[in-house]
């Protein structure tokens, strides 16, 4: 079973929807859905209020239940937060806190997401063809929670402190990041094909980032250790180019792996003398 | 109004009343002998637990530091919100709740009066603001006093007369309700970056010893017949091996106290009770405490009892501060309150499977079976450091309940289960001791005449329970224990139900007490004082006592001193 959420009208309150949840629709009728709360600014609101909902026989049902959601959401925030299964399909921009606290099945979002995307997240994989806010698998404001597991992929760009206090799982970014790559990361693997901001690693306990473009700079904090011809970022996915390797953060006596392309970095060519 | 309790098991230890089947009449907010039946609004609490309204000596529920820890943790509050209703208003937890939720949460547990244990005098005013705010429950303050500059000079000087004076003049002028020491001489070194090791190492500068802090401010507080013994946060807290200071502190003023009264209160004991010389080697030093306190008549103290929770830590021992820091690696704040105090704050994690918090769990509950008189040791968490005080009816159930220690010993590290002494202690509390060690005795303890008990006269501060101890028995039941002391079924403050099933049907204001001490020659403000205060203290001397107009609702008490 599917079901189909089409939007009534144009957002102008942020609206928190954690009942879109493959599990919460699970075995409910469209008009029961239709009846779940939601808050609309101050204003609690059903479901069916904000948006059409649809049941479409799925030609091949996966486990769980699949929910997509056509239309601009961009308002609406914690889609799929806590789900365990199933899958979430989005053609549009999403709001914030996406998938927060996830602990498996699928979201697929063909738009732009807000920031704290999959935050605080557990398993699962998060897939954006579009880009991504800040705090992109990060964990809320103030706690040291990162995701513990699960996938996070990116086409687009994506905000400042992707991966803060990560502990386990990857992030793969195939544009550009901003500031803060992997603050204070503990473990797990961020890969950004693109450009980075600066300060990539601060604070970094253990765990590996790949910037494949252009880093502005590398934290005095590091230390250059060797010269890689190539990086793997996951299983069968492996990057061949020649690498700097850098280790750090040494001020939380860290001994995270950095690794920044040779080629688009000729800026870092000094690092060189100390590798002899 | 009046009103008239009917039918409810009865338990008042104060009055000797232990589980008796009895009518509590009320009218105008106070316990009366009988009321007119017929007009009286009747509450039936037959098959129901009537105790007096809970008191909490030692919980951190107002002041600067609550709020920075406040500011410090979004995340504690993220997951624990409560909306407004017609009558409350919302608010957030967990382990540091704002000042609303703080009351109404109090007030769902059936305790009403509750101590803020660590003032620091600058912060006086911001203190009273929040207890403005904390609605329904009765609420004090304890300034900090054991590193203040003044009381260390006139005590390094022997003039006892004089710093009593000046503590007078320091508790009525802060809306202050005891002498509060924290790691007495600790603070002020932790100023120049050090601290003390021992009761008789010196203060840098001060040539003092805590020791001499803490026997000094024991003789003040007799002086000035203060209601509460001076509360004394030991030397040496979390460290492993302190148990000797706790014993060496409580022994440094055995000849001070008179005949059956108490002399010093030792606070959080657990956190003092460690035994061993390092982190791995930690064992439980509860056994040689309770033997001592059994032993003696002149002190009182609370547990401190841990909670496996995610909490916060904030204490006035900023070097205490320092070294969690430095164990957890979290965030943290570190604070010297000019020439009054220091503070800290650490956010902290006690997890069932980490043998040093399993082991510190141990502590508190030997501590408070292996005591043999309840009127001695007293329920806390020390909210927050311990755990949160939404945690109480958890630590009754351990209290009253074998089988809720077993349950929870099975799921603590393996180490530490095999060391503690919970296994050999069968002793189980009755509600009668219940109700001393989370009122009565607590009550006693600071020397509340109006709180703890139902005699006639009493504030009609009232917790009634749901729970029936005829056919009903807590230790085999100690989950519907639990549940009915997290919320009662009806909590009554000066006569008015504020609390039905659990949920608050009234929000009313609580009073802020605070001594009135009368010396028999007004202190003298000299003009030395006054040239410090403009030199040291960012606050002018004009602008630093807190004047009566700033607490809402004041409830004064006179106390005439000897001096």
């Amino acid at each position: 079973m599917m079901i189909s959420l089409y939007p009534k009208r144009e957002f102008k309150f942020p609206i928190v929807a954690e009942c879109i949840n493959p599990e919460i629709f699970a075995g409910k009728k469209p008009e029961e859905i239709a009846e779940l709360n939601v808050w609309e600014g101050n204003k609690q609101k059903t479901l069916g209020e904000l948006f059409r909902i649809e049941e479409t026989q799925k030609t091949n049902p996966s486990e769980g239940g699949a929910i997509t959601i056509k239309g601009d959401v961009s308002k609406v925030k914690r889609i799929g937060a806590g789900m365990k299964s199933g899958e979430i399909t989005i053609f549009g921009n999403v709001g914030m806190h996406l998938g927060e606290e996830m602990k498996g099945g699928k979201i697929t979002v063909h738009g732009n997401v807000g920031g704290w995307a999959g935050s605080m997240m557990k398993g699962g994989t998060i897939e954006i063809h579009g880009n991504a806010g800040d705090y992109l698998g990060a964990p809320y404001r103030g706690s040291g929670e990162g995701i513990r597991g699960g996938k996070i992929v990116v086409y687009g760009n994506v905000g400042n402190d992707v991966g803060a206090y990560m502990r386990k799982g990857l992030i793969k970014i195939y544009g550009n990041a901003g500031q803060f790559v992997g603050f204070r990361m503990h473990n797990g693997t961020i890969y950004v094909q693109g450009n980075c901001g600066g300060r990539a690693g601060a604070c970094m306990k253990d765990g590996t980032i790949i910037v494949g473009g252009f880093l502005e700079f590398v934290m005095p904090t590091f230390t250059v250790d060797s010269l890689k011809k190539k990086v793997k970022v996951e299983e069968g996915e492996v990057v061949e180019a020649p690498f700097y390797l850098f280790l750090g953060d040494l001020t939380e006596n860290g001994r995270g792996k950095l690794y920044v392309s040779k080629e688009k970095n000729p800026h870092l060519t000094n690092y060189e003398r100390l590798l002899k | 109004m009046e009103l008239l309790i009917r039918n409810g098991f009865v338990y008042d230890p104060i009055n000797d009343i232990d589980g008796e089947k009895m009518d509590i009449a009320v009218k105008d907010g106070k316990i009366v002998k009988k009321v007119n039946e017929r007009k009286a609004r009747k509450i039936d609490a037959s098959g129901m637990i009537v105790m007096p309204g809970g008191v909490d000596i030692h919980s951190h529920i107002a002041g600067g530091k609550v709020n920075s820890g406040r500011l410090l943790r979004p995340e504690d509050h993220f997951r624990d919100y409560e909306p407004k209703t017609s009558i409350t208003r919302s608010g957030v937890g967990y382990s540091i709740p704002s000042t609303f939720t703080t009351g109404y949460r109090y007030a769902r547990m059936g305790y009403t009066t509750v101590m803020d244990p660590a003032m620091p005098p600058l912060e006086a005013k911001h203190t009273h603001e929040e207890f403005n705010d904390t609605p329904i429950i009765d609420k004090a303050s304890y300034p900090l006093l054991g590193d203040w500059w003044f009381v260390l000079e006139y005590l390094r000087e022997g003039k006892i007369e004089e710093c009593a004076r000046h503590v007078a003049w320091m508790i009525t002028s802060t809306k202050g309700y005891a002498i509060k020491l924290v790691n007495p001489g600790g603070l002020e070194a932790w100023g120049f970056g050090h601290n003390v090791a021992s009761l008789d190492d010196q203060v840098p500068y001060f040539c003092i010893t805590p020791r001499e802090i803490i026997r000094g401010l024991c003789k003040v507080n007799k002086l000035l017949n203060l209601p509460h013994t001076i509360h004394v946060h030991t030397n040496n807290l979390g460290k492993p091996g302190n148990y000797t200071t706790a014993l060496e502190t409580m022994k440094c003023v055995e000849d001070l106290a008179d005949e059956g009264k108490p002399a010093i209160h030792i606070t959080h004991c657990q956190f003092s009770a460690f035994k061993g010389d390092d982190w791995r080697t930690l064992e439980s030093g509860a056994e040689d405490i309770a033997n001592y306190v059994n032993a003696h008549s002149h002190l009182t103290m609370d547990m401190g009892q841990i909670i496996f929770t995610d909490t916060t830590t904030m204490t006035a021992d900023g070097p205490f501060q320092f070294n969690l820091y430095q164990l957890s690696g979290n965030k943290w704040t570190n604070h010297d309150v000019e020439t009054e105090t220091s503070s800290g704050i650490v956010p902290f994690h006690y997890r069932r499977k980490s043998y040093v918090h399993a082991v510190q769990w141990s502590i508190g509950l030997e501590l408070a079976l292996l005591i043999k008189d309840p009127w001695k040791i007293f329920l806390t968490t020390d909210h927050p450091n311990a755990g949160p005080f939404i945690a109480y009816p958890k630590i009754i159930a351990w209290l009253m309940s074998k089988k809720a220690r077993e349950k929870t010993m099975k799921k603590i590290h393996p180490r530490a289960r095999s060391r503690s002494l919970l296994p050999s202690i069968d002793r189980e509390l009755s509600f009668y001791e219940i109700a001393i060690m989370t009122r009565a005795g607590q009550a006693k303890a600071l020397g509340l005449k109006t709180k703890g008990h139902l005699g006639v006269g009493a504030d009609a501060d009232i917790a009634i329970y749901n729970f029936n101890p005829e056919t009903t028995d807590p230790s085999k039941k100690y989950k519907a224990l639990r549940r009915a002391f997290k919320r009662t079924a009806y909590t009554i403050k000066d006569g008015t139900v504020v609390v039905k099933n659990g949920e608050v049907v009234k929000s009313a204001k609580g009073a802020t007490i605070w001594l009135d001490v009368k010396t028999s020659e007004q202190v003298k403000v000299t003009e030395e004082m006054k040239r410090r205060f403009k030199e040291y203290w960012t606050v002018e001397y004009e602008n630093y006592p807190v004047t009566e107009h700033y607490l809402e609702v004041s409830c004064p008490i006179v106390v005439k001193a000897d001096v």
